[in-house]
Parts: C-alpha cells; sequence; structure tokens
C-alpha cells in the first residue's frame, strides 16, 4: 500500500533534511517552516530525534501546506531533499521514498554530474552548492544552513530570496549582532546565484 | 480551504504551554527537568528571571521532591503548577496519589514519553497511562493548539468547586512538544480573564482558621468515605469539563468535547486514539471515505474520569472498533484504552467488535499505511460473520517474517 506524499494531499510539499549533527539542519527545516508561516500557509517541522552528537548523520522534516497539516509520521516520500553534508550520500539512502521527479540539493564543491559521478547517485533533479566555502567566507563558521536555504529558493521556487532576506533581518537581529545578520543575508544571496543545477 | 490565521505563531509544542503557563501566572511552580519536557522549565524559568511573571519557582533535586513542594504549597494556599515527563512521572508517584486525597487543584503538564528499560526517551504513553488510577483528572492533547488550550482550561477544571482535584494534560513527546507547529493564543487579557483569580480552600496560612491536612486516619477513620467522595468528585467532573469547554470555545473559538469524534456518524468501522496519532488517523479517514469506505474516528481527549456514555453513544451503531493504544497493559486483555472502550460499549445492543491494537512503543513512527492495515482488518472482520479474535494487533511491529 502506497499512500503517496501524505496520502496525496494537494498542495503539500514535503522536504527531507540530511546532515551531520552541528550543520544547523534542524534549524534550516525550522527556518522554512517558518517563511511559511509568513506566507500565510500551514507549517511543520521536527527531526528525527536520536543522539545529538556532533558529526552524527540526523534527519529533519519540513512540510509546508494550503491545508491545515494532520499526518505527525516522518516524511517517507520527499518532493524535496536537502543534502548538507554530501558525505552522507555514500551513507544513507537520501532518496528513499522519493519519486523520479524529486529536487535533491546537495552541499559540495562538485556540479551536479560530479556528485552522480562520485556517489553514483541517480534519478531526481539534482542542483548543488558549495555551501560550506560560502558559509566560511561569509560567516567565517562552516555551518551551511542559511547559504542552503538560498540554493532552495532558487532550486525550488517554494520562497523569495527577499523574503528569507527579510526574515532573517528581522527574527535572527533579535539574537545576532548586525554583523552576523548581514553575514547570513550575504551568504543567502551569494548560495541563491551560485546554486548549479543539470 | 481553511485559513490560516492571521495571529498564528510558529512555536514547539513546549512553548504553546510555557506561553499558556506564562498567562496563567501562577503562584508557585516547582518542577524538575527531564526530556522532552525540559524545555517548558527552562522557558518558564527564564520568564521568572526576565520578570514576565510574577510566580515563586522552586528548583528541587528530584521529581518527588518537585510533586511534593507543589502540594505543600498547594496545601498552603498558592495556585501551583508543574511539569514532567516518564522518570520523572514515575517518581513521582507516591505523592500523585497524596495531591489527588489532599483534593489540591494543581495543574501538571506532563508531555508524554516511554518509561524505562530500555531506556528510552522517545513517545508512548506508558507514563501517564500507568497514573491512570491517582486520581488526577486527564486530558490530552493532539498537537500544539490543543496543548495550549488544555493547559488554561485544566485549571479552571480542577480548582471548579464541583471538583477540586488535581488535573494533568499531556502531548505527545517529540512529535508535538519539539516539533514546530502553528499556535494561536488568546490575548493576555482574556487568558486571564478566563483562567480567573484563585480561591484557596482551607489553605494551612489561614492561621485564623487552622485545619489540619493528611493525617493518619486510623483504622476506624474515614478513608473509605474519603476514597468515596474522590470518586464522585471525579464523577461530576465530566460536567465540569464540558462547562469549561464550551466556555473557553465562547472566547477562542475553538470547540472542545470529552472525545473528539470524526466522521463516525454513519461509520461501519472505527478508530479510537490517543494523541497525535489522531492526525495522521483522520487523514486515512478521509483518504478511505473517498473510496467508499465508511471509515471514522474518535480521539480521546478525556480519559480521567473516562467519559463512557459518551463513548457508548458515539460508538454504538459501528460493526467494529479498533483502539490503538500507544501503552500496554501486560497481562490485561489490552492496551489501557482499548479495556475502557470495550467496557463502555458492553451494554450495547448490538455490541460492536472492539479490537486492541498496539502502536508506537518507545516513539516508533506509526505511518499512514500502518493506519490503513488497521482500518484493512477491521474492515475484513466487519465482513466476517464470526467475531474475531481479541488477541493484539501490533502495527509497525520488526518480526520475523
Amino acid at each position: 500500500m502506497d499512500s503517496g506524499p501524505s496520502g496525496g494531499a494537494a498542495g503539500l510539499t514535503e522536504i527531507r533534511w540530511h546532515a551531520r549533527g552541528g550543520q544547523g539542519a534542524v534549524t534550516a527545516a525550522k527556518m522554512v517552516a517558518e517563511l511559511a508561516l509568513g506566507q500565510g500557509k500551514y507549517f511543520q517541522a521536527f527531526p528525527e530525534y536520536g543522539p545529538e552528537r556532533s558529526g552524527a548523520p540526523i534527519v529533519a522534516f519540513t512540510r509546508v501546506s494550503d491545508d491545515p497539516i494532520n499526518i505527525y509520521s516522518g516524511v517517507e516520500h520527499p518532493q524535496i531533499v536537502v543534502v548538507l553534508d554530501a558525505s552522507l550520500i555514500s551513507a544513507v539512502d537520501v532518496t528513499r521514498g522519493a519519486s523520479n521527479d524529486v529536487v535533491i540539493l546537495v552541499n559540495t564543491e562538485l556540479p551536479p554530474g560530479g556528485v552522480r559521478e562520485r556517489y553514483g547517485l541517480k534519478g531526481g533533479r539534482l542542483f548543488t552548492v558549495d555551501a560550506s566555502r560560502i558559509a566560511m567566507e561569509t560567516l567565517r563558521r562552516a555551518i551551511p544552513n542559511t547559504p542552503m536555504i538560498g540554493a532552495l529558493a532558487k532550486a525550488t521556487g517554494l520562497f523569495q530570496v527577499e523574503d528569507v532576506a527579510e526574515f532573517i533581518r528581522h527574527d535572527f537581529a533579535k539574537k545576532f549582532s548586525a554583523k552576523v545578520v548581514e553575514g547570513n543575508i550575504a551568504a543567502l544571496t551569494r548560495s541563491y546565484d551560485e546554486v548549479r543545477g543539470e | 480551504m481553511p485559513r490560516l490565521n492571521r495571529e498564528t505563531v510558529a512555536v514547539t509544542g513546549n512553548e504553546a504551554v510555557a506561553e499558556a503557563m506564562r498567562q496563567i501566572n501562577p503562584d508557585v511552580v516547582c518542577a524538575y527537568p527531564i526530556t522532552p519536557q525540559t524545555e517548558i522549565v527552562q522557558l518558564y524559568a527564564q520568564m521568572v528571571a526576565d520578570g514576565k511573571v510574577t510566580s515563586e519557582f522552586v528548583t528541587v533535586e528530584s521529581e518527588h521532591s518537585a510533586m511534593s513542594a507543589v502540594i505543600g504549597s498547594a496545601a498552603a494556599g498558592a495556585r501551583t503548577m508543574t511539569a514532567t515527563s516518564s522518570q520523572g512521572f514515575a517518581l513521582m508517584w507516591e505523592m500523585l496519589y497524596v495531591a489527588a486525597s489532599y483534593r489540591l487543584p494543581i495543574v501538571m503538564t506532563t508531555v508524554n514519553r516511554a518509561l524505562s528499560g530500555p531506556i528510552n526517551i522517545h513517545c508512548d504513553h506508558s507514563d501517564t497511562m500507568g497514573g491512570r488510577d491517582t486520581g488526577w483528572i486527564q486530558l490530552y492533547g493532539e498537537n500544539h493548539q490543543q496543548a495550549y488550550d488544555n493547559c488554561l482550561q485544566a485549571l479552571r477544571i480542577a480548582e471548579h468547586l464541583d471538583v477540586r482535584l488535581p488535573a494533568m494534560h499531556m502531548y505527545d513527546g517529540y512529535v508535538i512538544s519539539g516539533a514546530i507547529g502553528p499556535l494561536v493564543m488568546l490575548p493576555d487579557a482574556k487568558a486571564r480573564e478566563f483562567v480567573g483569580p484563585y480561591h484557596a480552600i482551607n489553605p494551612l496560612l489561614d492561621v485564623a482558621n487552622p485545619v489540619t491536612v493528611g493525617p493518619f486516619d486510623g483504622l476506624h477513620g474515614w478513608y473509605f468515605e474519603h476514597k468515596v467522595a474522590q470518586n464522585r468528585a471525579m464523577d461530576r467532573a465530566l460536567t465540569v469539563i464540558q462547562g469549561v469547554a464550551d466556555e473557553y470555545a465562547e472566547i477562542s473559538g475553538r470547540p472542545y468535547g470529552l472525545l473528539d469524534p470524526y466522521r463516525l456518524e454513519d461509520a461501519d468501522i472505527a478508530i479510537v486514539v490517543v494523541g497525535s496519532t489522531a492526525g495522521t488517523t483522520r487523514m486515512v479517514v478521509d483518504k478511505l471515505r473517498t473510496r467508499g469506505v465508511k471509515a471514522g474516528m474518535a480521539r480521546v481527549r478525556v480519559f480521567r474520569p473516562f467519559p463512557h456514555e459518551a463513548y457508548a453513544k458515539a460508538l454504538e451503531h459501528v460493526k467494529v472498533v479498533g483502539v490503538l493504544d500507544r501503552a500496554d497493559s501486560s497481562g490485561a486483555q489490552g492496551g489501557p484504552v482499548f479495556l475502557e472502550v470495550r467496557s463502555a460499549l458492553y451494554d450495547s445492543d448490538p455490541r460492536p467488535q472492539v479490537l486492541p491494537f498496539i502502536y508506537g512503543l518507545g516513539g516508533r513512527d506509526i505511518f499512514p499505511d500502518d493506519i490503513e492495515h488497521a482500518f484493512a482488518q477491521l474492515e475484513e472482520a466487519a465482513q466476517s460473520t464470526r467475531r474475531s479474535s481479541i488477541e493484539r494487533r501490533y502495527l509497525n511491529l520488526r518480526e520475523d517474517k
């Protein structure tokens, strides 16, 4: 019995995040939920909880929908897969349960063709961005989550990069210095510009 | 299409409850942190430190002490709240009975988590299902909104003079507690007006009218009568719970009942379920309905007191009822909710079949396909001329095949 993405509800987008502990995937999953709220959409974001060890593989989920979201199971059939650490592709089946038109976004210095070659990744519409390098250059830390959001905006059209920048200006400003806020916006826009598709 | 309310905020389940507590601003909060409840205690401690609330926040060295301090302050005359999960709930055990027998209207949030062992921090309902006979009112919520709404309502139920029993409200650990979801809060003033001022009954600090609380009662004392009085208060709580819900619906626009029926009116088969899995089940019911299957659902909201008449009325026309328990009662005929529902339907004629399912222990995920599988078994039982076995059925269990 295959119930399809969330039982086939229309207007529902399901995202699965693959990362290593410490890369900020849970924060990114939650940020996408908050961006959906800004668009007047329903949202849900949660990690698949396990031991929270830095460097260990983790999974997180985001759902965005025009209608109230009832399902609370983990995402089985994602339309979007975001991989914050390319080395996970050889350790985890990142496209498990996804259909052939899944959008896959990978943080890597390789172009999409290079990822397919190195990891034997098949199917889907593959996008790559060197989010770790962008993070190092804009934030001086290898936390690729904000750049991945910029690349996600470009690859999926799920939200406008301007709206993300606005969100960062408002939300991050509550916790971080102006310098950090501007660094995040630079990371966002650079990755939006640099993401590569096939 | 239902539009997202413009007042919606994105919060974790625990943040939703911390906000409800902020609006209540109880006199005393005593709590000890435990996963996955920790965030509530942390957020509330921050609110105290920031001067957003005026509660006396008592840090303690264990949950046994947390419940003891809650009892002490409530007996002294304070409006008192706490929160816990799992092992913390288990460590409170003897004091839970004491709180109920002193008739103290304490409100406790319990974020549902499995009990050891093996050690497990994930969601199931073993903790509070085990506490069903402690004499506390028990309300279960499905999502962030209900966690918040139940917290405010639990206070009014507990403090009602027809009840005066402690009340706990629950929601699923991690699935709700740590997930980001939508919440619409009442404006602070409205929430505070709903909660109202606290009136302590026979407080210890009223030195002009001295009372004794919890003395030794002896063999020829009134223990038996006391327990019967507690149980009668529990029975009266059913009316109070609905009254409080109706009043809350007027100010929030969100109606609540003793149970939460979904597409049950003409259902041939139905699932009874507690917590967040009700959401997933509702989605599966809709899917089956498009195929012409007359499926329905009842979500358990109030478990203590158990509204058995309401269940009999809601389910008596259904051919086969499947009860999904996220806790088991080892050696019993089925899980705790199964036992209640089956018992509630005993006097119905014709009597629906009631089948026990166990799922999600220790946080094992449950998917729409698992629930469809359960419905398929109910359908099969409904079509059979013989009554089905009431052996437990397990959903998403890894077994040698």
